[in-house]
């Protein structure tokens, strides 16, 4: 169980002992070992994501996410953006988060600035807010020589621009960063980076996920740690990052 | 204290939790500028790259009626309605628009994986906007079956005007089959493979090329049930309002009403039950 800190500290995120458990079809299974095409139970895995973690951000926090691949990072994170809700225990927030994560253009068949319009208007802008917010967008994406250009036609880097740009336009109050940025070139990185620094400002929470320890500790106050779905250490991020880094590094010379 | 019940007392909530069916519709009403954009910009680009662009919404389903009247006129012979142009022009530029509103709505959900990942909004804004979409490229069909009308013989008359109410609740009836196949394919997915079928079975029993009155002329439980299916109701009341021969009967006004309300009502409340889901893939 998690301390609650009884301090004046407003919580602004409670993540109540949250499980993600996907069920996912297996295939490449040889034909023989498959009692009936039919029979779906016999070809369905359950993958344990995340088991069990328990923490509570608190106002002014922006909280670092870190764990090798596949440690449930990003599964905590779609559960706390409610876009996977998770299978058991919950998450409460004080406002919806915003998820950016990497992948896929939004509507890959239409342009760049087709895509700010809808993105926006799907974040609960106004016609008229998204309209005028357009122009900045495309400014801070520096995008702006591919604008009229499906997005399907943009690389991944140029797509996390844009979606970074689009969501950082508007004032969130929780936002969940999953890796966004790692495919981002340096310059554009140091200016998201001072982006989200400005947002913890405005008093907005921010997670961040990424594999760049830098990145991490130079706009986070506190980093959590995953390993195989579970939570091994909450803290200070220097004190972390170097207990992460180190057992990475032992894990490679074993 | 727990977790739960401290978040609660701070004034938090739940995430990822279904809405209440008014807070939900709410939410998507504040929202719906996303689903009238989606759906225009959608019909902009999807004849973008073709050399007629636009004039495939018309050029189109006149091809389809030309072949249609071209196979079943000569097979039907004497069976053919009277008036053959015009019932079947009526028929087939109506019947895509519940076609396409069906199919449409079943990849709703499913080809905007992208979206869905990335921003929560109610996802029931994407079966509609699917429905306006097809509702935009019925616009042009609307606008030149009177032409086809005078064409073909037929006086200008008043009881045109009634397709405008038509169209309102062909417009409901369409939503709520949207709703209902957006859920279905996301839940079943192999129900998408059967949407074409579907789709033709529709095609071949509604009546869109022959009479059913005059086909199912000695079988009067086949006639009573064909005349209830929904698609036959709307169309055959839109060829009463357009053909002078033809009326728009009492019966057809209460069927074609009551399908369109019960099939709204029953989609946007199936498709609501089961929010959560989607895009959970």
């Amino acid at each position: 169980m998690v301390a609650i800190d009884a301090g004046k500290k407003k919580p602004v995120v409670v993540v109540d002992d949250v499980h993600v458990i996907y069920k996912v079809f297996g295939t490449g299974k040889k034909a023989k070992a498959v009692k009936s095409s039919l029979d779906k139970k016999s070809r369905m895995r359950e993958v344990h994501a995340v088991k069990g973690v328990s923490f509570v951000v608190y106002e002014g926090e922006t909280v670092g996410i870190v764990g090798s691949n596949g440690s449930g990072k990003s599964s905590l994170m779609r559960a706390i953006a409610g876009l996977y809700p998770s299978t058991k225990g919950a998450v409460y927030s004080f406002a919806k988060p915003t998820m950016l994560g990497v992948g896929a253009a939004l509507l890959p068949n239409l342009s760049g600035e087709k895509n700010i319009m809808l993105g926006g208007l799907a974040m609960g802008y106004s016609k008229k807010e998204i309209t005028a917010a357009s122009q900045s967008i495309i400014n801070f994406s520096g995008l702006k020589d591919f604008i009229d250009l499906p997005m399907r036609t943009y690389s991944q880097g140029m797509s996390a621009r844009l979606r970074f740009s689009i969501a950082a336009s508007k004032k969130h109050d929780i936002l969940i960063i999953d890796e966004a940025l790692a495919v981002g070139d340096r310059q554009f990185r140091m200016k998201a980076e001072e982006k989200i620094r400005q947002m913890r400002q405005d008093a907005g929470t921010v997670f961040l996920v990424s594999h760049n320890m830098k990145s991490i500790q130079d706009t986070c106050n506190r980093v959590i740690w995953l390993e195989k779905g579970e939570l091994l250490m909450d803290g200070e991020p220097k004190a972390v990052c170097d207990a992460f880094i180190a057992a990475m590094d032992q894990g490679d010379s074993e | 204290m727990n977790l739960a019940d401290y978040a609660l007392s701070h004034g938090l909530t739940q995430v990822g939790v279904r809405p209440k069916f008014r807070e939900y519709l709410k939410q998507a009403w504040g929202r719906r500028d996303l689903a009238f954009t989606m759906s225009l910009y959608a019909s902009e680009s999807a004849n973008a790259r073709t050399r007629l662009g636009r004039w495939w919404l018309v050029l189109l389903p006149s091809l389809q009626a030309f072949a249609y009247g071209l196979v079943f006129g000569l097979i039907l012979g004497d069976l053919r309605p009277a008036n053959f142009i015009p019932f079947l022009i009526t028929g087939v530029f109506l019947f895509s628009f519940f076609s396409g509103s069906f199919s449409s709505g079943a990849k709703a959900i499913t080809s905007n994986s992208g979206l869905l990942k990335t921003v929560s909004f109610p996802r029931i804004l994407l079966p509609l906007s699917a429905v306006i979409r097809e509702f935009i490229n019925l616009l042009p069909q609307l606008a030149i079956l009177p032409i086809v009308m005078l064409a073909f013989g037929q006086q200008i008359s008043w009881e045109w005007l009634y397709l405008i109410p038509i169209t309102f609740l062909m417009f409901l009836f369409s939503t709520g089959l949207a709703m209902i196949s957006a859920r279905l394919t996301v839940q079943v997915k192999d129900l998408g493979k059967l949407v074409p079928f579907i789709t033709r079975l529709m095609f071949y029993s509604s009546g869109i090329f022959f009479e059913i009155e005059r086909i199912f002329a000695g079988y009067p439980e086949l006639l009573a049930i064909a005349m209830l299916n929904p698609v036959y109701d709307f169309i055959s009341l839109a060829r009463g309002a357009l053909i002078n021969d033809m009326q728009t009967t009492p019966f057809l006004w209460i069927a074609a009403s009551s399908w369109a309300l019960v099939t709204f009502v029953v989609g946007v409340f199936y498709f609501w039950k089961a929010e959560a889901r989607y895009g959970r893939d």
